[in-house]
Formats: C-alpha cells, structure tokens, sequence
C-alpha cells in the first residue's frame, strides 16, 4: 500500500502518495494554470524535466521554485499563478 | 534582377539602426530629406537589444558631463510624449559608495553634478539602507542621481523610426565618396553618408578607433519591491575606465516587469560570440557582495553584446579621451559618423543625432561639438 501525505495547494489540504512531484500534486487538485507570463498570459509544464521553467510555483513562500523537480513533503505549502 | 548592378539615390543613407542610427534619422527626417536606414539585421537587435537601457549622466569628463546631460534632457521630452512606447521607468541612479575612501569620490561627483544643475542627493548609511534595505551590511553611502531613468532601447528605436525606410538583413559591404556598395552588389548614391554601425563601424570606415567591448548581463525572474533604483558600485567607474581586458562591477536595475537586470563586465574579447561563464560568474559574485538575497534568486537569462569602443591600442590617436566620435570624417566625400559611444549609447544617442543634424544641416550646435568630432583624430602632433 503506498503512503499518503498531505500538502496545501492554495491553502486546500490536498492527499497525494508519497513520492510525487509537486506538478503532480499540482494536477491531482485540478490546478492547470501553475503561473502567469509578464503579459498574464497562464502558463503550465511544457517539458516536465526543468528546461522550460513554465512549472514555476511558489512553494514554502520561495518564489520560482519548479513544480515539475520537487517531490512533496508533508505539510509543503504550494501557490501557484 | 540578380546580377546586375542598381543603383538607388537618397539624400542621407544611414548604415545601422541601433539607437543611434534610428535617433540620427528621425532628427533629420524632420528636415524633409529622403533618408533610407540600411541594418546588417534586424532593427535594435544588435548592441541596442542587448544592452540595459540606462539612461544616465556621467561625469568622467566635462565633454561627455555635457553630451549625456542634454541627452537625458532629450530623453525625458520624448518618454513624456511618448507614453508607453519607450517603457520609460523613473527609478534614478543610486551610486553606492564601499567605504570612506568611495564616499569622498560622492562628494566630488556631486559637486560635479551640482555644477551643472543635475540634481543629486548625498546619502550617509542610514539613508542608503533606508532607500535600499537589500544591500549588504557594511556600505559607507551613496549618490542618488534623481533624474536618472531607464528606458527599452529596441522599442525605443522602433519608435524613432516610424515613418523612415528601412532595410534591413541588408549587408553594406563599402563605404565610399557619397556612395554605398551593398554585398548584393547594388550601390547607393547619397549626398549624406552616416556610419552608425556600432562597434562593427570600422570594419566599413578604416582607421575608425573602435572596436567591440563585450559585454555580459543575466535577468532573473519576477521578484517585485527588491530594489528601487538603479544601483552601481562606484567601482564601476574604475571598471570602465581601467583599460583591463577583463573587468566585472555590480549594476542591478530593476524592470518595470518586477524582473532584475544584472550586470556588468567589460571584455576585449573582439566578436567572441560564446557565453563566457568564467566571467559571467565573477559578474554574479559581485552583485551578490552587493545584494547576498540575490544568491536565492532564479536567473531566467544570460545574454552579451558588443559596445561600441574606444580602441585600445588607439590611445595616443584620440588622446586617451575616450568620448564618441560624432562628425563629418574627413577621409570620405559626404561621410558622417556616429560612432564610439561604449556603454552609453542609448544615453548619448539623441544628444548625438542632435549634433550630428546640426552640422549636416548647417546650423548652430545644441553644445560645443569639438570634443567628439572626427577631426581630433587627426590633428598634427599627437
């Protein structure tokens, strides 16, 4: 059985298994627009594996941190746009 | 077509539409001449796209105090008229000043500055940390140049030249006695020559004393209310005018976008067109000696241009002065140049199409032109 954790995404409590990418968790809470561009346009991962930097979300008030490179951690606390 | 030989006649044929170019073609477009602005490129996408957009009032030499004062002045009419276009943003000048030893450099300064009523303001420690809370402990003071502003360069050079011909991808292979040779193999007859192409200006006028600067700057993400002004060590001024192949000094500015432009660092690395990380490296140390919570932020983009230079073997030629060159040259019938502005190009371009329209045209000078003429470089006795 794989364990479960809980992070907030935009101060929801949201369950995800253990090991998943906060991108994931990201689209496990139905959230697809994960930043705005300088003109406010939505943005969400376009490569998955940290070349794009479209998946940038704010994560433990750090700004700019790439959803698609971290994995989630207990109680992490994720904003996106 | 192909094959044969045209030839086109202007009245004013401009080589470059970098800022300078663009800034020369809309002073004289306002005499009604038939101009035609020719780019190896695309427009501003040269040293103009690459550089920061400072627009900023030195004070190295009394002649360039003159040329980058009454350009600033020229600067802030056309972001008042232009609303938006030049993404003008009023954020100034703040020199930070290490020690005791750069804070009695402060007060020289701003006696220079004061002298030709450019507005500054001395601050002592408490009032810097008050302005910018992000520096790094430790710092004596500053200067704040209040008048100071940035600007977007290849918008602005769009803006000026609206309503111009321009063409561009077109390569010019020659410049001769009022005529330009395109590596199509099609020429140009014009009355007025003007050599505007930047640091790649003498590969088309020989014995032109400039040559390429390279220079690096990085943008980071969005990171709103970091910093207000434009913020430059006043290392920066030994930085410049130390004749080092390499040299780095801190320079933030902050983009109306909440982004952070970061620079600076001076090459003679002729058109070297690879991301010197070594250099690029040292540039972001020292910015984070300024500012240590930029270690925690995301750099988006690194990127180089070319400054236009002063050359640096060249030194006994133009006296060490290390100003533009701005004038009619001597050597080729109906040629002008505008050339040699190093990193302050933007700032000094409309002063420089100011001048340069004036003696094309015939009439008085906005400022004592001598200074920055051609013809300095070739009087007797040097």
């Amino acid at each position: 059985m794989m364990k479960k954790i809980t992070v907030k995404v935009n101060d929801k409590s949201v369950v995800v298994p253990e090991g998943v990418t906060v991108a994931a968790a990201l689209y496990m809470a139905g959230e697809t627009a994960f930043r705005k561009s300088v003109s406010g346009q939505l943005r969400s991962p376009v490569c998955g594996m940290g070349i794009c930097y479209e998946c940038r979300v704010q994560i433990d008030n750090q700004p700019h941190q790439l959803a698609c490179h971290q994995l989630c951690r207990e109680g992490m606390e994720i904003r996106t746009l | 077509m192909l094959g044969h030989r045209v030839t086109e006649n202007y009245d004013v044929v401009i080589v470059g539409g970098g800022i300078v170019g663009a800034a020369c073609a809309a002073e004289l477009n306002s005499a009604r001449l038939r101009i035609l602005v020719i780019d190896a490129g695309k427009v501003g996408c040269g040293t103009t796209g690459a550089s920061m957009g400072h627009i900023v009032v030195m004070d190295d030499s009394e002649a360039l105090l003159n040329l980058t004062a009454f350009s600033r002045e020229l600067w802030l009419r056309l972001a008042k008229d232009s609303t938006s276009a030049c993404e003008y943003f009023p954020c100034g000048t703040l020199w930070v000043a290490a020690d005791a030893e750069e804070m009695d450099v402060v007060h020289q300064k701003a006696k220079n500055y004061e002298e030709h009523d450019i507005t500054v303001e001395i601050l002592d420690r408490k009032s810097l940390y008050q302005y910018e809370p992000n520096l790094a402990q430790g710092l004596a003071g500053g200067l704040r140049v209040v008048g100071d502003c940035v600007i977007y360069p290849p918008n602005c050079a769009t803006l000026l030249l609206q309503g111009i011909e321009v063409r561009e991808n077109c390569n010019v292979c020659q410049i001769s006695d009022n005529l330009v040779s395109l590596e199509n193999g099609s020429e140009i007859r014009a009355e007025f020559i003007i050599n505007a192409a930047g640091a790649a200006a003498p590969k088309l006028t020989a014995e032109l004393p400039v040559e390429p600067r390279k220079g690096h700057l990085v943008i980071t993400a969005r990171y709103p209310g970091f910093c207000q002004h434009q913020i430059v060590e006043l290392g920066y001024l030994k930085s410049v005018q130390k004749m080092e192949k390499e040299s780095v000094a801190f320079d933030i500015q902050p983009r109306p976008s909440g982004q952070y432009l970061i620079g600076s660092s001076r090459e003679f690395a002729g058109w070297d067109d690879s991301i010197n990380r070594n250099i690029v490296s040292r540039m972001l140390t020292r910015a984070c000696d300024y500012m240590p919570a930029l270690k925690e932020m995301l750099a988006i983009r690194t990127w180089f241009g070319y400054r236009p230079a002063p050359m640096l073997s060249c030194e006994s030629k133009n006296g060490g002065d290390k100003l533009p060159i701005i004038g009619n040259w001597p050597k080729v019938k109906g040629l002008y140049i505008a050339a040699g502005h190093e990193g302050l190009g933007i700032t000094a371009s409309l002063g420089t199409a100011r001048l340069l329209a004036a003696e094309i045209l015939g009439q008085s000078p906005p400022i004592d032109p001598a200074p920055y003429h051609p013809s300095r470089l070739f009087r007797e006795n040097r």
